[in-house]
């Protein structure tokens, strides 16, 4: 067990690779309750969730999602999050170790009669992985195998009333399950049961790292922080300017998102060290960068990382990573490193 | 589980069992637990000459990177070629299949080195 955000989670519940593997072939159960949920109402709802993230929530009907960032005046990420729409306002889905500093800013942006941190009432158990849509619709009198990527439904699982996300954080299909946090040990009881024969393990945060990492999704903490703009994590796609004035605005005008202060890559390197956080990255021996998360693939059987180089290093540039004194080279690649096979 | 009668273990993890001025050695089973998944070894070339209690080399698992101290001085007679590309050996049976050098000419300075019913109580406590 490690501490997570105030939290106690397990780091694995057998071992990093069976749980990894389980998710990638058959499926896999998280309890990623520690995430935080704040949820906004009200008439003015909108107007506040649009000036906290960077991307367009205009555009979301009720019970669609998205992706996207919150930034500070300077243009650094507070936090990625996930937003709801939902029948009377907004659920906006936080980082479990961002939560008080998250809290604190949307206070400072709006009032607190507009939104309520309701992170200790909500449970969230994931179910992720090719059998995971079976799994679930099996155990869900609605129609779930149709809901569309970033759609949700109130529903019910295994007889407990759910809103069923079809969301993730592993490449895989498959869904979330936001939930009364009295009901989760039911339902987490009941998926287990129902998907034992399906191959389903429970997994932990190790598995959870090592599949984000090679489905290409960005760690808040590692791979970005309240000093790290959007364009220079790769997360320019989230920033939608032409929806009109939000936080952080005016200073990523003054930024070229073609050629942001720091480059973000994916790396592949020879052999099977892994290269971790804070390592540097090297070119002709000299620092140019460095590693924001590293792993060893156990679907591409060698070591991935992703790294944050100085914005002026052409693309063709050698590479290498300090491993602990030892020199490895790195070879950029397009993200993400593993994409699922499709119609799996 | 294994017979351990013959092995000697330092507090940072590491077993040997020496055989005469044949010494073999690799980590426990306590230490394989706590690094979870091993993906890769960084072990010393046949011929290399290790000082008892100096590091001879790294453990590197998902989780983390962990350096190896040698329980004994001596000579690596053979590195276990296994480990190359299944480095996972040391994970599933690590007093057997996992070890990982062999060291001719062992020399333990003695002292410090415990046996199964020390260091259990070292890492239970």
């Amino acid at each position: 067990m490690v501490e997570f955000g105030g939290f106690d989670m397990p780091l694995q519940y057998s071992t990093i690779r069976e749980e990894h593997i389980a998710v990638r072939t058959r499926c896999g159960l998280f309890d990623l309750s520690h995430m935080g949920e704040v949820r906004f109402s009200g008439d003015r709802a909108l107007d506040v969730v649009q000036s906290l993230v960077t991307n367009d929530v205009a555009r979301l009907e009720v019970g669609g999602a998205l992706y996207g960032v919150m930034c500070n005046e300077a243009g650094g990420i507070v936090d990625d999050v996930v937003v709801y729409r939902e029948d009377a306002g907004y659920m906006v889905v936080i980082n479990a170790a961002c939560r008080p500093k998250d809290v604190a800013w949307m206070g400072e942006h709006s009032a607190d009669s507009m939104f309520e941190d309701i992170g200790d009432e909500v449970a969230l158990l994931a179910v992720q992985g090719p059998r995971a849509v079976a799994l679930v619709s099996s155990l869900c009198p609605d129609d779930v195998a149709s809901l569309r990527p970033f759609h949700s439904k109130d529903s019910t699982v295994a007889g407990v009333q759910a809103s069923v996300s079809r969301t993730g954080y592993t490449g895989e299909d498959g869904f979330e399950l936001y939930v009364d946090a009295a009901d989760a040990p039911a339902l987490w009881d009941s998926l287990l049961e129902a998907g034992g024969p399906e191959g389903l393990i429970p997994c932990g945060l190790g598995a959870r790292d090592t599949l984000r990492l090679e489905a290409g999704l960005r760690l808040y903490g590692q791979d970005m922080d309240d000093t790290t703009d959007p364009y220079s994590c790769g997360l320019g796609w989230t920033v939608k300017l032409q929806k009109g004035e939000f936080i952080g605005k005016p200073a990523l005008l003054q930024l070229d998102p073609s050629h942001p202060p720091r480059r973000f890559v994916g790396i592949e390197l020879e052999g099977r060290a892994i290269a971790r956080h804070g390592q540097q990255m090297l070119t002709a021996g000299e620092a140019v960068g460095v590693v924001t998360s590293g792993t060893y693939s156990f679907t591409l059987d060698h070591s991935i990382a992703t790294a944050s180089l100085d914005g002026d290093i052409p693309a063709d540039t050698e590479l290498s990573v300090d491993i602990r004194g030892t020199v490895a080279a790195a070879t950029v690649v397009p993200l993400p490193f593993y994409r699922r096979p499709k119609g799996a | 589980m294994a017979d351990l009668s013959n092995y000697r273990f330092t507090a940072s993890h590491e077993w040997v069992r020496i055989d005469g001025s044949s010494a073999t050695i690799g980590i426990s089973d306590h230490a394989q637990a706590q690094l979870g998944d091993v993906i890769f070894l960084e072990l010393p070339a046949a011929g290399t000459e290790l000082k008892a209690r100096a590091k001879f080399g790294a453990i590197e698992s998902v989780k983390a990177a962990s350096d190896l101290y040698a329980p004994v001085g001596g000579v690596v007679a053979e590195v276990n070629a296994a480990l190359t590309d299944r480095p996972e050996l040391v994970n599933s049976d690590p007093y057997g299949e996992g070890w990982m050098l062999r060291l001719d000419s062992a020399t333990d300075d003695g002292g410090d080195l415990l046996d199964e019913a020390g260091y259990t109580k070292l890492v239970g406590a």
